[in-house]
């Protein structure tokens, strides 16, 4: 191809593609900066942009990029030649707003739901930091006890709950947490929010102590812990729940959850089931208790019941009374099973692409190194003239081969954060495994109460056919039927509730769903162009680094020998 | 291909047949598997055009095979010391890829470029071997070969020498030992240094070129593997969202290929010429062996000639009747002290010659290369450029 010599930006064939997308990128920036208010910790992204617009950032002079004047307030635009520096602050720039994730680290760095949708301009910033380690007040018999690891956890918001301190109508505060008192918190808001799809926490590490030492591993767990709690504060429902303002805001230790000790757990459960099902000393359980879904311990016979429930749903034998008749909803199931497995390939072989970027990048720029150390041999050693001429060669090819690798390596970055939605939403199926457990349990409830119900029923009548044999009754067996009678009522009532919060469960859902649709189709969209114009940017840059070398060594072309 | 690695300055004008100056064009083309099993192997068809009288005809088809080049090779190197024969590319160390056909080719190639830098020397091209070898029938040709039996290899360990002589040169002297038969031309020493150098270079960058060309088909084959995975997730979006992610699957299926194609090019055209350097600066060091042998007979017989002379004079004055034997013997070696000096001397001159020709004829090459390996990458680049740009306006318009 010839024509090299002049390739400056005003050569057509370049430039043709070149511009109209430029503008387009332009002006997707321009579009994006009022939406930066709302960004997490958009401030420490704003510093992060003026300091990069400060930096100095050589390139060689025909860069395309810096001829376009809009680009001029982002860059500075002295260059020198044959420099090995930072690619124009440009790229940074430009392709970083399309990941609605800030480039500072001490902001979260990834999330499924976009902050574009607050109407009232309401924001909440969690940063986690400052891990102490902090020793156990001892009950323990063994000296030096147990040493665990605590986190400073800071909230900054405008929300009305949260209070505020001042005029501006923001408050902000913090408070220390263990990662016990997050793995509560996420147990309470699973039994209060069921049917939502809740962000998975994250995970416990069964760790000896000297892991929980490890500076890499307390660092994991902050980043997790920071991004796990900006997710909560960004879901519409969950951010306004009391257990979550609690939880950043209180100060003080945070109350244990009730004893773990199983022998008294299991007595527990044995007193209080009857009550709990035979409607004994009613007002010591409401209803609305009765619903809840039976927890270890306490519910033992309740789980017996719902256990042989389900198992007869299984097999058939009696008809359930009430089935999940909603085909939307299988639908949906299936179709989101796909999904899953769908987004699980697509994270593999994202990881797959990232890692291939890496190593041609890492490649490119060990093939620079080589040509250097063969260019800096040849020049040392020259004693033709003709060595010296291979020498620059050698080393033009170097320079761009170092520029090129950095490029990869750059562009790999922003694919990663890209690409991360995907491993997101795939964690978030996680979430909807859960909702649809909520929903089918309280489904087992309802189905529970109406068997009970019906074999209670059956009792009844058995009983009434009985003492209408006998003349003014028995009074044993009237006081019997007495008592059924008050049982089939609290069970009426039991059952009542539990379908009102069957069918509270089945709206969570689909609302759920409905808005995870929603934010799936912007954020994989997102994703896509993000990634698209990250590898455009890039895969400009690096043509034009070779472009320049081609120019440069065009004389050994072809045609012109 | 020859007019990318042409000498300047040779005595030929290879591709030129309609003018009446002399030419001799060469071509290793059809490479032809023959034989069965463990002795199968490779034939090639090598046509030779030329107007020099010393051909009989202007044209010739012979078949050749690889152990033919290595015959003629062979051949060279024992009658044209001094000489930067070129080099050969190398044996196939894997028995899975002597077939294989990116290995024929790249041999073929190789093969071709060796038989024109031959036919192109001023020196080399006048050998007989050379037109034995692109003029005798296949009969010939396998007697020849059968014959020589290697005899005229280089054997490793005189390369070993003179490593070890550029290696341990401040050893012995620190221990004290004297090396007699060594040149201590200052300057040659350096070249030597110099040559031994710039192989470990080479090698290195030859190295990382061949991990390049594996990068680009890993990163290839990741990229299609990416694209096909999104493809089924944008099957279960539907609606334009969906048909997005349809042409970024379409999109990596095309790219991948365009890397699996660079990669090959990268190959042949980057890789490869940095192989051939390396084996180039093998062949110098070959020379250097000879030169070092022939220095080293020089000294020898030098030595012997003088001592005969003693030997002479003192049997003239003890009156022995052996002196005119003795004198013939004298003027004999001496003959061949002579001889031997000139030879030697005829290295150091062709050597100096051919270093000139050879740093001269690799800035060539190595800039081709170079041009060829940036224009490369930069079309791939553009390529990608390209195609992730063409689903812009297809993602602008479905924003949810």
């Amino acid at each position: 191809m010839m024509g090299y010599e002049n390739l400056e930006v005003e050569e057509p064939t370049n430039n043709n593609n070149l511009f109209p997308p430029r503008e387009e990128m332009e002006n997707l920036v321009i579009d994006e900066g009022p939406n930066t208010q709302t960004f997490i910790s958009h401030s420490d992204y704003r510093s992060v942009m003026s300091s990069l617009a400060e930096t100095h950032h050589p390139l060689a002079g025909d860069d395309p990029l810096s001829s376009n004047s809009s680009s001029k307030s982002f860059r500075n635009s002295s260059f020198t030649e044959d420099s090995f520096l930072e690619p124009p602050a440009y790229a940074d720039v430009v392709f970083s707003p399309f990941t609605e994730k800030p480039i500072s680290g001490n902001g979260n760095s990834s999330q499924p739901t976009q902050h574009l949708s607050n109407s009232s301009s309401e924001f909440i910033t969690i940063i986690v930091s400052n891990p102490q380690k902090e020793q156990e007040i001892s009950n323990s018999l063994v000296p030096g006890g147990n040493t665990y690891v605590t986190y400073l956890i800071t909230t900054r918001t405008n929300m009305a709950d949260y209070g505020s301190s001042d005029f501006s109508g923001s408050a902000e505060f913090s408070v220390r947490r263990r990662f016990r008192d997050v793995v509560t918190l996420a147990d309470r808001l699973a039994d209060s929010y069921r049917g939502f799809l809740i962000p998975p926490r994250p995970d416990k590490n069964v760790v000896e102590s000297q892991v929980m030492q490890k500076q890499e591993f307390v660092e994991q767990r902050r980043l997790a812990l920071e991004k796990y709690l900006t997710k909560l504060a960004s879901h519409p429902v969950i951010k306004k729940s009391e257990e979550l303002r609690v939880f950043l805001q209180v100060q003080g230790k945070l109350p244990l959850p009730s004893t773990t000790d199983m022998a008294s757990r299991m007595l527990d459960g044995a007193v209080k089931l009857p009550k709990q099902l035979f409607g004994e000393s009613v007002s010591a359980i409401t209803a609305q208790e009765a619903v809840q879904p039976a927890k270890g311990g306490r519910d033992l016979l309740r789980i017996f019941k719902e256990l042989k429930q389900s198992v007869a749903n299984d097999w058939g034998g009696s008809k359930p009374p009430v089935v999940e008749e909603d085909k939307e909803f299988m639908e949906k199931k299936e179709k989101l099973r796909d999904l899953e497995q769908q987004l699980s390939a697509a994270s593999q072989q994202a990881e797959g692409l990232v890692k291939a970027q890496q190593d041609i990048g890492e490649t490119m720029g060990e093939l620079g190194l080589a040509f250097i150390k063969l260019a800096k041999f040849e020049t040392e050693e020259a004693v033709y003239n003709s060595q010296r001429t291979r020498a620059a060669d050698a080393k033009r090819v170097a320079t761009a081969a170092v520029k090129a690798s950095r490029f990869y390596r750059e562009a790999n970055a922003q694919t990663v954060k890209h690409l991360d939605t995907l491993h997101e939403y795939l964690g978030l199926m996680q979430a909807v495994h859960t909702a649809f457990a909520d929903r089918s349990n309280a489904l087992l409830t309802v189905q529970t109460l109406l068997s009970e119900l019906s074999s209670l029923r059956s009792r009844v009548e058995k009983l009434e056919a009985a003492s209408s044999k006998i003349f003014g009754g028995d009074k044993t067996r009237n006081k019997k039927m007495e008592e059924l009678k008050e049982t089939i009522r609290v069970t009426e009532e039991a059952k009542d509730c539990a379908i009102k919060e069957y069918e509270r469960i089945k709206e969570n859902n689909r609302n759920e769903l409905e808005r995870l649709d929603r934010e799936r189709q912007n954020d994989f969209h997102n994703m896509l162009k993000g990634f698209v114009i990250n590898q455009v940017g890039y895969a400009e840059k690096i043509a034009n680094v070779w472009t320049k070398v081609a120019e440069e060594t065009s004389e050994y072309a072809k045609d012109s020998i | 291909m020859l007019a990318k690695r042409s000498l300047s300055g040779s005595g030929l004008s290879p591709r030129s047949p309609s003018s009446s100056q002399p030419f001799l064009s060469v071509s290793v083309t059809d490479p032809v598997k023959l034989g069965n099993g463990v002795q199968a192997y490779i034939s090639y068809r090598v046509i030779t055009k030329t107007n020099l009288p010393e051909y009989r005809g202007q044209e010739k088809i012979v078949i050749r095979r690889y152990s033919d080049f290595v015959w003629l090779r062979d051949r060279l190197a024992e009658k044209f010391k001094g000489i930067f024969i070129p080099p050969l590319p190398e044996k196939s160390a894997v028995e899975k890829f002597r077939f294989s056909a990116e290995f024929i080719e790249l041999r073929r190639q190789a093969l071709d470029t060796y038989v024109n830098r031959v036919a192109s020397h001023p020196q080399l091209q006048q050998s007989e071997d050379l037109r034995s070898f692109l003029q005798d029938d296949e009969e010939t040709m396998e007697r020849a070969r059968s014959q020589d039996g290697g005899i005229f290899k280089k054997k490793p360990a005189d390369l070993m020498q003179i490593f070890k002589d550029v290696q341990s040169k401040v050893s012995d002297v620190v221990l004290g030992k004297e090396k007699p038969l060594e040149e201590a031309d200052p300057e040659y020493e350096k070249m030597k240094r110099y040559v031994f150098e710039l192989e470990d270079h080479l090698a290195e960058a030859q190295k990382q070129a061949f991990r390049l060309v594996k990068r680009h088909r890993e990163l290839g084959q990741a990229l299609s593997d990416f694209g096909k995975a999104v493809k089924l997730l944008g099957d279960s979006e539907g609606n334009q969202l969906g048909k997005a992610f349809s042409d970024f699957g379409s999109q990596s299926e095309m790219l991948s290929f365009k890397l699996q194609k660079e990669a090959q090019d990268l190959l042949m055209n980057f890789e490869e010429p940095l192989k051939d350097y390396v084996r180039a600066v093998q062949s110098i060091k070959a020379t250097m062996t000879d030169r070092a042998n022939a220095f080293r007979q020089q000294c020898e017989l030098a030595e012997t000639a003088k001592l005969r002379e003693i030997n002479l004079e003192k049997l003239i004055v003890m009156r022995s009747d052996k002196v005119p034997e003795v004198e013939i013997e004298c003027k004999e070696l001496k003959a061949e002290s002579e001889e031997a000096t000139r030879r030697f001397e005829v290295i150091v001159r062709l050597m100096n010659e051919e270093l000139v020709r050879f740093q001269e004829q690799k800035t060539i090459d190595m800039g081709v290369t170079f041009h060829d390996f940036a224009k490369g990458q930069a079309q791939l680049a553009n390529d990608i450029a390209n195609a992730w740009r063409s689903l812009l306006p297809k993602l602008e318009a479905c924003s949810p």
